[in-house]
């Protein structure tokens, strides 16, 4: 009867609209999801000291440039650092071996992100290389530790020289 | 009489209303497997709470989520942090809004069709008239209403969210001038799959009370139009507390 | 068969709806293959016995027999075949108001039997020309005048070829021609299909005409009991009130208040 298959076709176009929106949402809004275009990449490994909250899906940039994504955050049970697994989009293939990689933050409270800076070798790196140049994230409690540590040691010398002329006039 | 014994009777009476709908919700279920078979019913009853909600759901998922933008963007703007717009505004939808809104929005439009048309029902009698004709209107009419509700609330949170994002994204990015990279690539690493399972399943557990509500205030409506009217109210009412209370209880339990 | 049977027998019953008797001690018989009626006055619970004899509610004392089943011990599964044997017109019809006139009918005939599409449709249309009503197969119940309605239920009632043939107020709110229509298939129904068939009415001049035995039930009890002729001269005061449509009698015509001289003086006394 074609009042049935009238009603079948919008059910269906609703369900199917549904699980369509379902699977967008699983998928698009997450960093596990699988993302359809998958352009070619190698993976390129960094040991940092301390990673912060750096997470994994997290963009690897150039320049500022977005090159690649952060793919897995391990531990190094031997050495004690955090090892990222950097994965770079196939066609910057021109990122000299000796660059230095850094955790930076975005904004002012957002998340963290990797920034790659160019060194001078003329060699590239490929799939599997090592950065060698890393610089962790930066970590407030430490920040303040370290001026709380300069304000002290600053008073201290200041108190040394005020001794000094005092025993030189003498 | 005294105000303290009429809030003790009316507690006794909600605790016995809570024991009448759960083991009308049991009866419902050990139905279930029958009507299954007559799965043209079911077909019919998800277009009737689903396709023709889909109007009103995109319209209000497109509204909330450019609200959303709006308020996200300048709340952000505070920390300098605008471009978490995108997890701002997909967490917000995904965890909360999509679920509970599209609930409210459920009840208020399907699930009054739903109670009134059970209501009309009992009250010219086609109900006794399918059980004197031997078909048991609780398999025939009431559970391809309930299952249809069940399975189409999902589905709609689901386009619902998804709209808000966009709506959130088109204020964002077109007019207020995020930057569409970092929206969306916050919006990954800061939205994790366990996030929008919690929504899937808020939204299930909601289509099953929502829906649930509404067939067994029109199947025990009183059998006037004022009655009908009354168990019309009582649904889009009862409805919209559970689904607020159940959230509060989900969410907290999946923290 | 024997000509004298009865098919619904109900002894001794005893009904009541929140401490509030309906019924008590009725004595009632349905014999095989003739018309009842069961008239009474608004309120004595009419309809409450056809429920009863449906086994759609359950007596609280005495017994009911319907073809052979007890009705207070019977089972779902044998109550829903019993049901299937039974055919009832509801006062407005109900007919189930998404489908069209012919799926109403074979409303029945799709939900318990496999019967091949064209013999549901010669089923259906049979029946339709039975009530007069073939022309309108397509039509919506809501584009049904009332009479048309009820005879579309009617048609949907007898499709399953039943046994038994219950009629709750069937005149109820007709012009006398569709009066008439009812009457006549009542009467034919009856004897063609070999039906038994009850009639819950209070119409005194429909039923007369086509009625073979009449119970007039008040208070709880059957108060008369015969053929239509009988109940006309009978002696009882209350039937006398019914028949005749005595505006006052054994049931009054002032429902219970306190004495009239003294209640308007009291009103005078507060002013």
């Amino acid at each position: 009867m074609a009042k049935s298959s009238a009603l079948n076709l919008g059910t269906g176009a609703f369900v199917a609209l549904g699980f369509a929106a379902l699977a967008f949402l699983t998928t698009q809004t997450t960093s596990r999801g699988v993302h359809i275009s998958s352009p070619p990449h190698y993976d390129v490994i960094a040991k940092f000291d301390n990673v912060g909250d750096l997470k994994v899906g997290a963009p690897v940039s150039m320049s500022g440039v977005e090159i690649g994504r952060v793919a897995r955050i391990d531990l190094d049970t031997r050495e004690y650092k955090a090892v990222v697994l950097l994965r770079l989009n196939a066609k910057y293939n021109q990122i000299p071996t000796d660059s230095d990689a850094s955790i930076y933050t975005q904004g002012l409270l957002g998340g963290k992100f990797i920034g790659l800076t160019a060194g001078g070798a003329d060699t590239y790196l490929k799939n599997k290389d090592h950065i060698d140049f890393t610089q962790s994230a930066f970590v407030l409690e430490n920040l303040i530790g370290q001026v709380l540590a300069n304000f002290t040691k600053s008073s201290g010398s200041s108190a040394a020289p005020a001794t000094a002329p005092a025993e030189k006039s003498k | 009489m005294n105000p303290l014994k009429e809030l003790w009777e009316s507690l006794l009476e909600s605790v016995a209303g809570l024991g009448a709908v759960t083991a009308f919700l049991m009866r419902l279920i050990m139905h279930t497997p029958r009507t299954l078979l007559r799965f043209d019913l079911i077909v019919r009853q998800i277009f009737n709470s689903g396709a023709l909600s889909l109007v009103i759901i995109m319209l209000s998922g497109l509204f909330v989520g450019m609200v959303l933008g709006l308020q996200g963007f300048q709340l952000l703007e505070r920390f300098g942090s605008e471009e978490a717009l995108g997890t701002a505004a997909a967490i917000g939808l995904v965890k909360e809004l999509g679920p509970v809104v599209t609930a409210l929005l459920f009840a208020g439009r399907a699930g009054t069709a739903l109670a009134s048309e059970l209501g009309l029902m009992r009250a010219t009698d086609q109900l006794s008239a399918m059980e004197m004709m031997a078909v048991d209107p609780i398999q025939r009419v009431v559970v391809p209403r309930f299952i249809g509700g069940v399975i189409a609330m999902p589905l709609l949170a689901a386009i619902f969210s998804l709209i808000g994002i966009y709506g959130a994204q088109l204020v964002g990015v077109q007019i207020m001038g995020v930057d569409s990279g970092s929206f969306w690539s916050q919006m990954r690493a800061g939205v994790d799959l366990r996030d929008v399972n919690e929504g899937i399943v808020k939204s299930c557990i909601f289509g099953v009370a929502c829906s649930l509500i509404a067939v067994y205030e029109g199947y025990y409506a009183v059998p006037t139009a004022e009655g009908v009217g009354r168990a019309t109210t009582r649904t889009v009412v009862t409805s919209a507390v559970v689904v607020l209370f159940l959230d509060y209880l989900l969410t907290a339990a999946f923290l | 068969m024997n000509q004298n049977t009865s098919i619904v027998e109900i002894r001794n019953l005893d009904y009541a709806v929140r401490k509030r008797p309906i019924f008590s001690g009725l004595d009632l018989d349905i014999v095989r293959g003739r018309v009842t009626a069961i008239m009474g006055p608004s309120g004595t619970g009419k309809t409450t016995l056809l429920r009863l004899i449906t086994g759609q509610l359950t007596a609280d004392g005495g017994s009911i027999h319907v073809a052979g089943e007890d009705m207070r011990t019977v089972r779902r599964a044998d109550l829903y075949l019993l049901r299937r044997r039974m055919g009832m017109l509801f006062q407005n019809g109900a007919l189930l108001t998404d489908l069209s006139v012919f799926e109403n009918v074979a409303f029945p005939l799709r939900e318990h039997t496999r019967l091949p599409e064209r013999l549901i449709r010669d089923l259906v249309l049979t029946k339709l020309q039975a009530v007069g009503l073939r022309g309108a197969a397509e039509m919506m119940p809501a584009e049904l005048s009332g009479g048309m309605t009820r005879r579309v239920a009617l048609a949907r009632a007898i499709v399953m070829d039943p046994q038994i043939l219950i009629y709750d107020e069937p005149f109820v709110g007709l012009d006398p021609i569709s009066k008439g229509v009812i009457l006549r298939l009542i009467r034919r129904l009856n004897d063609a299909l070999d039906l038994t068939s009850i009639v819950v009415s209070h119409d005194v001049q429909e039923i007369s005409a086509v009625a073979d035995t009449v119970y007039l039930l008040s208070g709880g009890k059957v108060v008369a009991r015969g053929t239509p002729q009988e109940l006309q001269s009978y002696p009882s005061e209350i039937v006398r009130q019914f028949i005749g449509g005595l505006a006052d009698g054994p049931v009054p015509f002032h429902y219970p208040a306190p004495d009239y001289f003294s209640e308007l003086l009291s009103r005078g006394e507060v002013h």
